[in-house]
């Protein structure tokens, strides 16, 4: 345990800046949809309190607005206000309504009865009743509201780095997918911290007495703008262009981190979900970004990936793996599968997933077409000899190559078959074949490599020169520990890859990683 | 001078206030009284605007409120709630303030006016930093009344104001209240459903029922000629106290026999009425008390000689 705190906090030492930039950018997402949002609500909650007949519609849209998902929610803004902050404060503007116009609403209708009759009786206008009377005291209400948004917003904060807003989710999310629970926590802790440092320091604001209120009133302002500031002090001056990398592809040695060590590359980074990635960089909002080689929307965006000319990214050549029993149990079930070995390249897999990915054909017909394209297609033989279990990790390709697997098995053999597709990760899917749940699934020689054996840096360094050392490498020590056979390759080799836009690379003159160094280092 | 003149209020179908007219004489007070939803709160507030008229024309010293801002004429009216409706978080010299603010007086003249305020009703002077929920209800009703005072408005509204405060502090605060000079430079209409508080403080008391004025008059011509059972019912319950208190010992004076003068008896003024006198009798032996009227004519009675003076002149009454 003790350990474990001791490497967390190194962790943090280590990555203090980082730290901070992030930090201050979550205090400045928050504060600035915190602000938009009580500049929005308060008068919102003022008219329906003066306009009750609107207040149904009004707190009705803003409480179904709360309860949009808050990822997809960012998902709806991106086509409208693309990527970066704008659609995250946007969103998190959203998320803080509800609170501040439901007890702006409240906190002025529960003033008492007899104070706004005596006021009104004094001769005071409507607009004296407003400021003298009705906000000063309905303002513990209004900010009991303000601090619930607040805290909303702290946590909700978190998801503003998957459109490349920054904030702690950078390191909560990068260590999510590298399975790095220091790094979790480096983001998790300070967000968490921050929710109560804040709610405790409104409640504080919420509990002084009505007189010192005027004087806050006049410092909250100037507070909250400066806290927004924040956001805008990390941001640093755009270089010539930007890249848009995943939280996992930040966080490993066969990403950005070697990136820099190998090629010595800087560039302006900014951190981004890779569901929304590629349609930033066609969209021109990002240059370079950090995909698959295989990706569909490479050629759906006209992408073009960029020659890793000294090796960084691991082959990842994907191949069918196999339980040795089930190798046994079907003896023709190796000579099927390696029907495929060697039939899908870099571009045909492309192809296969831009078709489901992106003309949304389902995984069936693709695979059916691909079959009968190569004359490999034969009509099903009924399947009475045992059932073969195929597995598929949960994205499109994995989706076409069990497909295309299973018409092979059902169409050369005798065998039926059943299908677990959707398998969360390699991990899930490891498992379901160590356990027996599924005989076979395509894997990549990478991931067995660094997710499933987790060999050491130098091995890595070792078998990572070429593609077959590494299959090699991957191969024997399958068998050896789990008793699984590496089938052949099946052709394509789906690696992290940098990519730009085809136009942008061509007239850049930008061929591999190596001439985009030496464009940036250019001035 | 306030002129009410068949003034209506209906919401929708429901007449709450129908045709009420009536007069209120300057430096008169005149107690707008029945059970709750007889119409005259709603009569009250529609005098500052509170609650618009739906028919009928309010005049106030000969001008129509109706031609007036609200929040002007408003200013130019006290208004004291039941409630006090005390600003929670003004102090209590803010709040005495409010309307001074409104009409933008100089600090130094509002402070003056606020301090002669606290004298007036008894009030300490350490209480001007105080917010209103540090004191008791009998100090808030009264802070209240310093609000509605404080810019000297010539006509006073009041909402039950003392309908909140325990017996004691009420009928202390109703001997306050006849005694305050201010108030008697003040045309004040005041609504309340207490009888004996009515009678104590009316000059004039109108009677309400289902939104009409049953009968207005003042408290005698209410006691002795009412003018229809509702009237005489909605005394019945307190009536020989009533009639007692409203009673002074001039209206008996000449019922009184001569008897033998004793010099070092009780004197009273022929102002005095006849249940505060009744209140000073111990009832031991041959007990009487000297009544004075201009200084120089001088009657003694005894208990029996005021009782039987009391029944001549309430036969007197009904039979005129």
């Amino acid at each position: 345990m003790n350990e474990q705190q001791q490497t967390l906090w190194q962790f943090m030492q280590q990555q203090s800046a980082k730290l901070q930039e992030q930090t201050l950018q979550h205090i400045g997402l928050t504060f600035i949809s915190l602000c938009i949002a009580v500049l929005v609500g308060l008068p919102l909650g003022i008219l329906i309190s003066r306009k009750k007949q609107l207040s149904g519609i009004v707190l009705g849209i803003a409480g179904m607005l709360q309860t949009i998902p808050s990822i997809a929610l960012l998902g709806f803004m991106i086509p409208l206000l693309g990527i970066g902050p704008k659609p995250a404060i946007v969103a998190l503007l959203l998320y803080a309504l509800l609170p501040i116009i439901r007890n702006t609403y409240t906190g002025i209708l529960g003033v008492d009865s007899a104070v706004k009759e005596a006021a009104t009786a004094m001769g005071m206008s409507k607009w004296q009743i407003l400021f003298k009377v009705e906000l000063p005291l309905a303002m513990p209400v209004i900010f009991a509201g303000i601090r619930t948004a607040t805290v909303i917003n702290v946590g909700v904060a978190t998801l503003a780095s998957l459109i490349a807003a920054g904030g702690l989710g950078e390191f909560i999310f990068g260590g999510i997918s590298l399975n790095n629970g220091n790094m979790i926590l480096a983001g998790a802790i300070p967000s968490a911290l921050l929710a109560i440092i804040f709610d405790v320091l409104l409640s504080f604001v919420q509990k002084i007495s009505f007189k010192k209120i005027k004087q806050a009133l006049y410092a909250l302002p100037v507070l909250l703008a400066l806290l927004c500031l924040f956001y805008f002090i990390p941001a640093k001056s755009t270089g010539k262009l930007t890249a848009g990398f995943t939280p996992e592809f930040m966080g490993r040695q066969d990403g950005d981190l070697g990136l820099r060590s190998r090629y010595g590359l800087k560039i302006h980074t900014i951190v981004i979900s890779d569901a929304v990635m590629y349609k930033a960089a066609f969209e021109k909002q990002l240059d370079v970004i950090s995909g698959y080689s295989t990706d569909g929307r490479l050629k759906a965006y006209n992408l073009v990936v960029l020659d890793d000319d000294k090796h960084i990214f691991p082959p990842y050549y994907a191949a069918p793996i196999v339980r040795d029993d089930a190798l046994r149990k079907f003896p023709d079930l190796e000579k099927t599968l390696n029907l495929l070995a060697g039939k899908i390249n870099d571009s045909v897999m492309t192809d296969l997933n831009y078709r489901t990915d992106y003309l949304h054909q389902s995984p069936e017909r693709v695979a059916k077409d691909f079959l009968m394209a190569h004359q490999l297609w034969h009509a099903e033989r009924g399947g009475k000899d045992g059932i073969v279990r195929i597995g598929s990790k949960i994205f499109g390709e994995q989706y076409i190559l069990a497909n295309i697997y299973s018409m092979l098995i059902m169409g050369y053999t005798d065998h039926d078959v059943s299908t677990k597709t959707g398998l969360g990760g390699t991990k899930i899917c490891f498992d379901a074949m160590t356990n027996n749940q599924i005989d076979f699934y395509p894997e990549y020689t990478g991931t067995g490599l660094l997710a499933i054996l987790q060999a050491s840096a130098q091995t890595v360094n070792k078998v990572t020169a070429n593609k077959d050392s590494t299959y090699n490498y991957v191969q024997q020590q399958f068998e050896k520990r789990y008793q699984v056979k590496w089938l052949k390759p099946i052709g394509f080799n789906n690696a992290y890859a940098l990519m730009m836009r085809q136009e942008q690379a061509n007239k850049l003159g930008i061929k591999t990683i190596s001439n985009l160094k030496q464009y940036l280092d250019r001035k | 001078m306030i002129k009410v003149d068949n003034v209506s209020r209906h919401f929708g179908e429901v007449k709450a206030v129908d045709g009420v007219s009536f007069e209120v004489p300057e430096q008169e007070t005149l107690i707008l009284l029945g059970t709750s939803g007889c119409g005259k709160t709603t009569t009250l507030k529609m005098i500052n605007r509170l609650i618009e008229p739906t028919g009928g024309n309010i005049f106030i010293n000969g001008k129509n409120i109706m031609e007036q801002q609200p929040e002007a004429l408003r200013r130019g009216i006290g208004y004291v709630l039941q409630n006090n409706g005390l600003f929670p978080h003004y102090t209590v010299a803010e709040n005495i303030a409010i309307v001074s603010h409104l009409l933008k007086w100089d600090k130094q003249k509002t402070e003056k006016r606020t301090a002669e305020l606290l004298e007036k009703l008894h009030l300490d002077k350490a209480y001007l930093k105080a917010y209103p929920h540090e004191l008791s209800g009998g100090q808030q009703q009264r802070i209240g009344l310093a609000r509605a005072l404080a810019s000297d408005p010539p006509v006073l509204l009041m909402d039950e104001p003392f309908g909140a405060l325990d017996n004691v502090t009420r009928s202390k605060i109703h001997a306050e209240f006849k005694a305050l000079d201010e108030l008697k430079r003040k045309t004040i209409i005041m609504v309340t459903h207490d009888v004996q508080e009515a009678f104590e403080l009316g000059d004039r008391i109108c009677l309400m029922d289902k939104g009409i004025i049953v009968q207005n008059g003042t408290p005698e011509e209410l006691l002795f000629k009412p003018k229809n059972d509702f009237v005489k019912d909605f005394l019945e319950h307190q009536r020989l106290q009533l009639e007692f208190k409203t009673i002074k010992l001039n209206d008996l004076w000449e019922l009184l026999p001569e008897l033998n003068k004793e010099a070092d008896n009780l004197s009273f003024n022929v102002d005095t009425s006849l249940w505060e006198v009744l209140e000073s009798f111990r009832f031991n032996g041959e007990e009487t008390i000297n009544i004075s009227k201009d200084q120089n004519e001088i009657k003694t009675a005894g208990f029996e000689q005021l009782m039987s003076a009391f029944y001549q002149y309430k036969n007197k009454q009904s039979h005129e």
